[in-house]
């Protein structure tokens, strides 16, 4: 899809720049004339949105390290120091802690983006596995920016995350001494933890690169999950996809500023506001929301080192996704029984979020009592097992098999072919509603 | 179809998740309790944020440090004692005035001698206790948390510290109360071993180390409103809960501008999009 660049240097100097190094060039091709499938719909906004998050986080973290101290005695000082005494520094550091999730949030409309119109699929593999290490660095990243503010949640979610590594036979006592910086979660730790989160975000943009980089070798997929096959197919990037993107980052910013100005802390937990006590361990220790699928999953396992390696597990699956389907047809739009069993995966990660947020002796549902009293019924360790065996099954099982066994619906010739079939299809829709 | 509706779903989903879904505490359900400030419209009660301090000042200030609070704080904007007149919180005759009332731990530069002096604005709120041992030792070995944050740092928030406040109640029959401890139904806590009831029906609620601190008349205030028990604890709660965030107000009023904005240009670039894609089937 690169094409050969159309791109006309107009002023002397952008002539002499552009024989030297050819970084207008390289702009003007990749966001400016650069064709894009003129069927994206809004799914294929959130790209642009977390380029815009990965800034942001960038700029707020570069202002939050100029007054944070990554210090166990001066860590959850110096955080209310931002909120009080700092010009806007509350504004800064709630942007920065909410971003984190809204980043999180779009990570994940992206990704469910991906699967559904099978974007993963030849030719992007890469650029899927691309996106998988970027998803990867972004949770460590969150992780240890959580542990910064250094309060209750911080510091014993710090200390149950790092055990599961510890869980690991031979190099599991290595890896935590080694994260810990000692025995046990402390200064160091802390220490650590404030440079690597300062790092790894620059890693991420490094990756983004990448990301991107693929993304122009192989073209966007698109909501028909055709290949353009002409001119006709495609609109150019600037303006079409500029305006688009700009109007959806503008509705995500309007999502953002509801929870920074308006509900601030809704998304946080109340015991990060109490300053870490390594001797008083919260009542109910729960992670971010944006980790409560992969906690649920880890709990399902009554074995520590298989919760650990089931949760990683669950992450590592994506990255053989594109050897995994074996559907001939890209998007599930042409693939109704796929769907079904699509949005019962959403459904799952849903679930298994809920899971993960209520204790696992909590009853979902009681119907009766056995003779001592017990409550019979289905408890949340039995619905994150019953989620976690359909989340695999859909990488492992269903993607296979059905990809075989399915007869999908007829494809279209072309991406306008696909528009046309589709305006009509909503028609349709809306005439037998 | 993965159509607006579901994008529409999503976001939803999002909002509703944030409901504090996590009701950890196994204590009573709250009092009902609102302020002035709640809500994106609500209002900032200069006089009932005046009233709480005073009940702080003079009956939690006794054994609750509130170590990120410096007296200055008062006379800022949207702080209780804000004065239009004095930019400069520091010069504030009150808050000046308060601030003197305290005498400040310090060291005689000439002599390295520690000696004390009255307070000023730029000065902390000082701490009851010399250290956390002297603090254990007056409470029975319970220790007084630091009152900063304290209304963030409570699952329910300002409305779990008013229930607290307001809602020690008679023990009831069947729970033995360990010596230096109070019942208290919204104190987070499992009483089933001090429990020798019917097995079901253990009391909500657990024990605190901190006997009941106000009483109805209490505190006097200044401004007449009687003191009643209800009053002084939603007065100082509300003083709590400015301390916990004395930026509240700037934040609530800048999103106003920041959500305004961002709707205008949001149908700006809407009409764009229309534009720009206008006869481009898609
Ligand atoms: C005589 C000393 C004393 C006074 C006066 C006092 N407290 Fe306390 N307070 C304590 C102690 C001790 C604790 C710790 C209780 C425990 O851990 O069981 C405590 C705990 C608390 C808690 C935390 C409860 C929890 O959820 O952990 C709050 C909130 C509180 N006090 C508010 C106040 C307020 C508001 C006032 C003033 C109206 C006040 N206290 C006056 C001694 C005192
Ligand atoms: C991928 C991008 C990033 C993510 C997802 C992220 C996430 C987080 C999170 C979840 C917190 C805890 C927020 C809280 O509860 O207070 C945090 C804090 C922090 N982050 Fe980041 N961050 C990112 C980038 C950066 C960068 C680039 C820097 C610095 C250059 C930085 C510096 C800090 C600092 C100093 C804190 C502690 C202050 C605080 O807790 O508010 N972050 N980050």
């Amino acid at each position: 899809m690169s094409g050969h660049s159309t791109y006309e240097p107009k002023t002397g100097f952008t002539r002499w720049l552009d024989s030297r190094l050819p970084i207008i060039r390289l702009g003007y091709d990749s966001f400016v004339d650069y064709p894009t499938p003129k069927n994206l719909n809004y799914w294929y906004t959130f790209g642009g949105i977390l380029s815009l998050c990965l800034m942001t986080q960038i700029i707020t973290g570069i202002i939050l390290a100029m007054h944070y101290v990554p210090h166990v005695d001066h860590a959850f000082n110096s955080v209310e120091h931002i909120m009080r005494d700092v010009n806007h520094g509350w504004l800064i550091r709630y942007v920065h802690a909410n971003g984190a999730s809204m980043f999180l949030f779009a990570v994940y409309m992206h990704m469910f983006r991906g699967l559904y119109y099978g974007s993963y699929k030849a030719p992007r593999e890469v650029l899927w596995i691309l996106g998988c290490v970027i998803y990867l660095l972004m949770m460590a990243t969150a992780f240890m920016g959580y542990v910064l503010p250094w309060g209750q949640m911080s510091f014993h979610g710090a200390v149950v995350i790092t055990n599961l590594l510890g869980a690991f036979p031979v190099v599991g006592e290595s890896i935590t001494t080694w994260l810990w910086g000692g025995f046990a979660v402390d200064n160091p730790t802390l220490n650590r933890f404030f440079s690597l989160h300062f790092l790894m975000p620059f890693m991420i943009a490094g990756v983004v690169i990448l990301h991107v980089w693929a993304l122009h070798v192989t073209g966007q997929n698109n909501p028909s999950g055709i290949d353009p096959k002409s001119k006709e197919d495609t609109v150019p990037f600037t303006p079409y996809a500029t305006v688009k993107d700009g109007f959806a980052m503008v509705l995500f910013l309007i999502l953002f500023s509801v929870f920074v100005f308006f509900q601030p802390n809704a998304l946080g937990h109340a015991d990060n506001y109490i300053p870490a006590n390594p001797l008083v361990t919260p009542a109910h220790i729960v992670p971010e929301w944006y980790f409560l699928p992969f906690y649920a999953i880890l709990r399902a396992v009554p074995d520590k080192l298989g919760g650990a390696l089931l949760m990683f597990g669950a992450i590592g699956v994506l990255f053989v996704l594109p050897w995994l389907d074996t559907s001939k047809v890209k998007s599930l739009r042409y693939r109704p029984t796929a769907r079904v069993f699509f949005f019962l995966f959403v459904l799952t990660c849903l679930i298994l979020g809920w899971c993960g947020g209520e204790l696992p002796d909590k009853m979902v549902f009681q119907v009766g009592a056995t003779a001592a009293g017990d409550p019979i019924g289905l408890n949340f360790v039995w619905l994150s097992r019953i989620a976690s065996a359909y989340y695999f099954a859909y990488f492992l099982i269903v993607m296979p098999v059905l990809g075989l066994v399915e007869t999908p619906d007829a494809v279209p010739d072309s991406i306008t072919a696909s528009i046309l079939d589709h305006s009509a299809e909503k028609k349709g829709l809306a005439h037998a509603g | 179809m993965l159509g607006k509706g579901f994008a529409v779903s999503a976001v939803v989903a999002l909002l509703v998740s944030t409901a504090p879904a996590f009701a950890a505490s196994s204590g009573g359900e709250l009092k009902p309790f609102s302020l002035s400030t709640d809500g994106p419209f609500g209002r900032f009660d200069a006089a009932q944020v005046q009233r709480g301090y005073k009940v702080y000042r003079e009956v939690c200030s006794a054994c609750h440090s509130m170590n990120l609070l410096s007296f200055r704080n008062l006379g800022q904007p949207d702080g209780p004692f804000f004065d239009a007149k004095y930019k400069n919180p520091n010069d504030n005759a009150f808050v000046k005035a308060i601030a003197k009332d305290y005498n400040i731990n310090d060291i005689d530069t000439e002599t390295g001698d520690v000696v004390q002096r009255p307070g000023t604005p730029a000065d902390r709120f000082p701490n009851p206790y010399p250290n956390e041992y002297a603090a254990r030792a007056g409470n029975g070995g319970a220790l007084p948390p630091d009152l900063s944050v304290i209304t963030k740092a409570r699952e329910g928030g300002p409305a779990y510290i008013y229930s607290l406040l307001t809602g020690y109640h008679d023990v009831p029959r069947g729970l033995e109360v360990p010596a230096g401890k109070y019942y208290n139904p919204y104190m987070p806590g499992d009483l089933s071993s001090f429990w020798s009831g019917d097995k079901d029906k253990v009391p909500a609620g657990g024990f605190i180390a901190m006997a009941p601190p106000l009483v109805a008349d209490k505190v006097s205030f200044d401004d007449g409103t009687k003191s009643t028990l209800e009053q002084q604890a939603s007065d100082v709660v509300a003083f709590l809960d400015w301390a916990a965030e004395p930026k509240a107000g700037e934040r609530k009023r800048t999103g106003f501008a920041v959500l305004i904005y961002l709707a205008l240009f949001a149908g700006l670039l809407y009409a764009s999009y229309r534009r720009v894609w206008k006869g481009v089937k898609h």
